[in-house]
């Protein structure tokens, strides 16, 4: 088996919580599998308890609750109680969708420590376009009551050619309503980004152009606010270090409990991810053949095999080489080392056609319609 | 940003400092992240409640620890602290 090693791995520390598929908004590059309206089995409440104490038994400290929209379930505020129990740093991810002031203040007497508001674009129209849903109005006063209530206010906008050149509207408008922290999210095309990337990938220049304007954000605002900037992969000469490296630190818990070592992992194929149903979070991590899979480095082929930043990004995502190589155990190819390096200059090649061109090919939106079509 | 000497130091209130068994630790957790501390770092922050100044954070420490000459020690972290919110002043 590759990448089967025989000491005991580090534990976890960072878990994610996938409640739910179920969202009101179809955000056109959301990360859920394309597929998702396959799964319809959720875990129950009991099931989620004790996911939530067994991870907090080896270590996992940082917590998502996360989904689709995570809101939706009925059991948060009990799932979030026991995690406060547990001693986790609770971070809820939701689109704001349905959150009200009096579930605000639940959740905080319940022990939640953070929420992180999503918001599409700067203006109305683009942001409600882009989730599918009209909802800008409302997220921006979900984003006034966290901050009224005591929550550090995180604010993290998806970047992508729809929205780029909105870069000095968002840092605005991030400024207008107190963000704590901004996380800068430029696209990773897996998932539902994959099918419209050639709609959402901007060109270098709009890239360069965008980050010059953040970068001179940051340094104006440091000290008040913190900008995380999740950079675009496929501009970069070397892949990032995904999950900061498989089975080291990120656990993320599917809606029907399936364990993955990272969220899109469910993609690949042959990994025969376990279930928390049938399998203890420790025997899950130290004894899966899914999350030993690509510990360490021997599962390398070449180019990684013989490079010397090889523990630096470890070879990069494993999701990225088999949905644009069609082998999981090749090099990510936004390296430019890889052989296949040539498929990241064409996809950008092809949004660059696609965005000059006329008669441009409508976005295909996240929902439960377009999943079974789809899949 | 530097320490105002007059002031009580606080620790933030949108972080949270805590002892992580699994790790032997005391942490910093704040949104997606995490801050391991030493064991000097974790023994400053814990005296910064809100009702000590700097030099009697360093007092409190020079005779919790028997020693003296903690000020330009102490004073750097802090400073590093307070630069990354961990703490507040006002």
């Amino acid at each position: 088996m590759a990448g089967l090693i025989k000491t005991k791995p580090t534990p976890p520390r960072w878990l994610l919580a996938e409640l739910t598929y179920a969202c009101p908004l179809q955000c056109p590059y959301c990360s859920n599998p394309i597929d998702y309206a396959n799964y319809k089995t959720e875990l129950d409440t009991e099931d989620w308890l004790r996911v939530l104490t067994q991870a907090r038994k080896m270590g996992a400290v940082q917590l998502g609750f996360s989904g689709g929209e995570p809101l939706t379930r009925k059991d948060l505020p009990e799932l979030v109680k026991h995690a406060r129990e547990l001693g986790y740093y609770s971070n809820l991810i939701t689109s704001g969708y349905g959150l009200t002031e009096e579930k605000i203040i639940q959740l905080k007497e319940a022990g939640l420590d953070h929420i992180q508001v999503s918001i599409q674009a700067s203006s109305q129209e683009l942001n409600d376009h882009i989730a599918g849903t009209a909802s800008f109005t409302h997220k921006k006063e979900v984003a006034h009551l966290v901050k009224k209530h005591g929550y550090p206010m995180v604010l993290c906008v998806v970047i992508h050619r729809e929205n780029i050149h909105q870069m000095p509207e968002i840092l605005a408008m991030a400024e207008e309503l107190g963000a704590d922290y901004l996380e800068l999210a430029n696209t990773q095309y897996y998932g539902w980004a994959h099918i419209n990337r050639d709609l959402l990938l901007p060109t270098q220049a709009q890239f360069e152009k965008a980050e010059a304007i953040a970068q001179a954000f940051k340094e104006r605002v440091a000290g008040k606010m913190k900008i995380y900037y999740v950079v675009p992969d496929f501009y970069e000469d070397r892949p990032k270090a995904c999950m900061n490296g498989w089975g080291t630190t990120f656990l993320t818990i599917a809606p029907d409990g399936v364990a993955l070592p990272c969220h899109s992992a469910r993609e690949l194929p042959g990994l025969e991810c376990p279930n928390v149903k049938d399998y203890s979070i420790e025997e899950i991590w130290n004894e899966s053949k899914a999350f030993s899979y690509f510990r360490g480095i021997e599962w390398m082929k070449e180019p990684c095999s013989s490079c010397d930043e090889k523990e630096k990004d470890f070879g990069g995502c494993h999701c990225q080489a088999y949905l644009l190589t069609g082998d999981m155990h090749n090099a990510d190819p936004v390296c430019s080392k890889s052989p296949h390096h040539k498929v990241i200059l064409d996809a950008i090649d092809s949004a660059a056609k696609s965005a000059l061109s006329a008669n441009e090919k409508p976005l295909t939106f996240r929902n439960s319609k377009n999943s079974k079509l789809l899949s | 940003m530097t320490i105002n000497a007059e002031q009580p130091i606080h620790f933030s209130r949108t972080h949270r400092l805590q002892w992580e068994e699994a790790q032997q630790k005391n942490v910093i957790l704040y949104p997606e992240g995490m801050v391991e501390l030493n064991q000097s770092s974790a023994e400053i922050l814990k005296l910064c409640d809100g009702t000590r100044t700097l030099a009697q954070i360093v007092s409190t420490l020079e005779a919790t620890f028997s020693t003296s000459g903690l000020t330009n020690d102490i004073t750097a972290f802090l400073e590093v602290a307070i630069q990354n919110g961990w703490i507040n002043q006002n």
